[in-house]
């Protein structure tokens, strides 16, 4: 194996975790999408999907977007789906969500941040040449705020693809921001050794190993810069360099039990064993089933042995090996548990995994041989991605199962409501029916009266605005006008002329306020059409609402019934591969794990053997002086 | 005897800072295939969970009678929240404990949906009662109450929490 994969699997770890409103400078005034972020947060990307992806959709629907709350944020909503995404290891899917950001026709800004996200996504997966032809199309205008992520990135892809030439200007460049302090340091150490300049990398892992860390995920790096430094220096056998570089390592940190193992081979440069038990000894009382602190267990016995105290370490190999023998059954235990199917069963324990320290808790489960290890499988990037995958398919396969029985419930609401509506509905329909006659009556009334209002404005004609009683009277005196003679009756056809002249009078001088009469009973006769209006509405509504809530949902729900059975059929037969796929990762490594315990055990049998044999020796030695002989016999 | 392995071992350290256990890997092709396989029935399930969600709203909380409440997380560091509870027209319709898991997600700008169920259209009255603690230690509670109009379009409530220090608006009622 060469120098440069070692140097990747480095740098690969080294992405900085985006956060979630990394994006958005403030949190969206959008109800669903701020409500997708809620779900998000607590690491639900299921369900924080399912919002979005909805809210989205219905936003592509709309006639007129820009009236639509999401409008201001559907870029930062999409790139959202491709983060919850991709959290939710749907990489192919964020991808794609990402992509059609990038070929949409979207401001410049937009498009260069989706092209850094493709890229990152890429990076993740390991597709390099994709990740570099996606960063590449970065030009133009970047969003200030990822500026710098942008070329952290473009640096690692180069990194990653052995082109530290390329890498280390954009690094230097990036020494001092903030946001990436311990982490450009970092990576440019490991650009400088690609580059094969050995000497300005411990100088750059010095650097990197002391910034200055106000949180975990820097105070991580420091160690790790520290640790490798250390690390390096030790195999140049420079030691008290390398000694002084692993003494920086955190006593807590992740690295520790490496920076004390290798801190005590360090001491032992010249024979100076004294020195290196103090590491060893903190180290061999911690979690003996980390092999650091097994070495530890056989290190520190033989150092003791180099400087001649051969019982306490004869008394110390005798400890390590009762503990490699402990180890040894428990990871038979284990093995036998994990074949017996024991393992796959506890991982989904649904009380434990309830608790934010879930994989602590599995392994301090009493008599649960099956996943005391599971903390150490979890260190491997494939059994960390199969198990999530299994956990994803278990969630999803209570999900579905939970679906299943809530469509015999929606079928069980739907009968009682046709039960309920079917027999009230013909008799609804019927008063329905009487409603809307009337209702079309008046409305054609009202149109007619509406019609002689406007021909009355145009041509006034106060005859039509005439009481009952005075058309009764003028239609009176017309009769009586008709049978009289004009010369015998003047006197008479004069009385009634006055008296049509009177009602004429009347009807005329009258006719302005008649006219405003008329107008107010017809807004009167509006009003009562209006009410009448409002009941025909409520009742479309609700007997519409009455029909929507029982038909028409048969065949959705046969559909998705299929669907969802179908589901799970496929999610029972990729849990069964997914599971076996961990039962052979977790048996592997647990075996690989029985060979290396074996050797030691072996290696500590001998020394052992060896130990009482100096012992022996030293105390025939010691008999043997003259002094000692005298010393003897007077005691 | 273990200066000889020393070397070895630190070479071995390298790479197992990255992250990688060698010896435990099958078929990488198989991960991979069952990776993508995994990766499809979670677009298929979430499909279903997108029709699913549709028809559920469509059946159980039909748009005319349709209410949501809402939470927000105004000033997250003024108190510690621990409950809130809801009455409308004076039945309970939600009481939530909150999670330190859920308080992120609001600290974070998240906004929780506390409630969704059916009210007949007109006036109706929510109460809230805000349960937590203050910095000083000191439990804090506060209940107000306000009426609210039920149209035939779904109503959509916001409860914005700012804490006892924002005097009047410690709970406010925001339309959505």
């Amino acid at each position: 194996m060469t120098r440069l994969p070692a140097l990747q699997f480095l740098l690969a770890a080294l992405l900085l975790p985006q956060s979630l409103l990394g994006a958005a400078a403030a949190p969206p005034r959008d109800l669903y999408f701020s409500e997708a972020i809620f779900w998000a947060e607590q690491g639900l990307y299921f369900d924080a999907l399912q919002r979005l992806d909805t809210e989205i959709a219905q936003y592509r629907g709309l006639d007129e977007p820009e009236l639509d709350t999401l409008y201001p944020y559907v870029h930062d909503a999409e790139f959202f789906v491709g983060d919850f995404e991709l959290s939710y290891r749907m990489h192919h899917r964020a991808g794609r969500a990402i992509t059609a950001v990038l070929e949409g026709n979207v401001p410049e800004p937009v498009r260069n941040e989706a092209a850094y996200r493709l890229a990152r996504i890429h990076f993740q997966k390991g597709q390099l040449d994709d990740a570099l032809r996606a960063i590449e199309r970065i030009d133009g205008q970047v969003p200030a705020d990822i500026r710098n992520d942008v070329e952290y990135l473009r640096a690692n892809i180069y990194l990653a693809t052995a082109r530290p030439e390329l890498a280390r200007p954009i690094l230097r460049r990036l020494q001092g921001v903030k946001e990436l302090a311990g982490f450009s340091e970092y990576n440019l150490a490991i650009a400088e050794l690609q580059a094969e300049r050995t000497e300005q990398a411990l100088s750059q892992l010095d650097k990197a190993g002391s910034v200055k860390a106000a949180d975990e995920p820097t105070r991580a790096i420091r160690d790790k810069a520290n640790l490798v430094r250390g690390t390096m220096l030790l195999e140049a056998e420079r030691y008290e360099e390398a000694k002084l570089a692993l003494d920086r390592v955190r006593l807590d940190g992740p690295f520790s039990n490496q920076a004390l193992l290798s801190a005590g081979w360090a001491d032992t440069h010249g024979n100076r064993y004294q020195r290196a038990v103090v590491p060893w000894n903190i180290l061999a009382k911690r979690n003996r089933t980390d092999p650091a602190v097994q070495e530890a267990m056989l290190a520190l016995p033989y150092a003791y042995g180099e400087l001649n105290v051969h019982g306490r370490a004869a008394v110390l190999y005798n400890r390590a090996l009762e503990s490699f023998g402990a180890e040894l059954s428990r990871l038979d235990a284990s093995i036998e548990a994990i074949r017996d199917g024991r393992f796959l069963e506890a991982l989904v324990r649904e009380e434990i995994r309830k608790d934010r320290d879930w994989v602590i808790r599995l392994r301090e489960l009493p008599d649960a041989p099956e996943t005391f290890y599971l903390m150490a499988l979890m260190a491997s990037h494939d059994f960390q991605t199969g198990l999530s995958n299994y956990l994803d398919l278990e969630d999803l396969r209570k999900r579905l199962l939970r679906w299943q029985t809530s469509f015999s419930a929606f079928e069980d609401i739907i009968a009682r409501r046709r039960d309920y509506y079917d027999p009230l509905l013909p008799e609804l329909d019927a008063q329905f029916r009487e409603v809307d006659s009337r209702r079309r009556l008046r409305l054609e009334q009202h149109q007619i009266l509406s019609d002689r209002l406007q021909g009355l404005l145009v041509a006034p004609r106060p005859e039509f605005l005439a009481t009952t009683e005075e058309r009764t009277t003028s239609l009176q005196l017309d009769a009586l006008r008709a049978g009289l003679d004009e010369e015998t009756d003047a006197a008479l056809i004069a009385r009634i002329e006055r008296l049509q002249g009177l009602l004429t009078w009347e009807v005329k001088t009258n006719y302005h306020d008649r006219l405003t009469e008329f107008y107010g009973h017809l807004q009167d006769s509006q009003v009562a059409i209006d009410e009448l209006t409002r009941q025909y509405d409520a009742y479309v509504r609700v007997r519409q609402a009455a029909t929507h809530s029982y038909v028409g949902y048969n065949i959705p729900i046969k559909r998705m019934r299929t669907r969802v059975e179908a589901g799970l059929t496929r999610i029972d037969l990729l849990m069964a591969r997914q599971g076996r796929m961990l039962e052979q990762v977790a048996v592997r490594e647990l075996e690989s794990r029985v060979r290396r315990l074996e050797s030691y055990e072996e290696r500590a049998r001998y020394a052992l053997a060896d130990s009482y044999d100096r012992a022996t020796a030293a105390q025939a030695a010691f008999d043997q002086t003259p002094q000692n002989d005298e010393g003897a016999e007077g005691e | 005897m273990f200066m000889r392995n020393r070397i070895a071992t630190l070479f071995l350290l390298l790479l197992a800072l990255g992250g990688a256990v060698q010896a435990a890997e099958p078929s990488a092709q198989e991960m991979r295939s069952l990776d993508e396989q995994v990766q499809e029935i979670k677009t298929d399930v979430l499909a279903i969970a997108a029709e699913l969600s549709a028809l559920e709203e469509q059946l159980l909380f039909p748009s005319n009678t349709q209410v949501s409440v809402f939470v927000t997380l105004e000033r997250p560091d003024a108190f510690r929240l621990d409950a809130v509870q809801l009455s409308i027209d004076g039945n309970l319709a939600a009481h939530h404990i909150y999670s330190f898991k859920e308080l992120d997600a609001l600290s974070s700008g998240g906004v929780q949906r506390i409630f969704t169920g059916n009210l007949p259209g007109g006036e109706h009255e929510l109460s809230v009662t805000v349960l937590g603690k203050l910095p000083t230690g000191k439990e804090y509670q506060q209940t107000e109450k306000f009426t609210f109009e039920k149209s035939i379009e779904p109503r959509l409530l916001g409860i914005a929490l700012a804490g006892p220090s924002a005097g009047r608006s410690a709970i406010a009622l925001n339309d959505w």
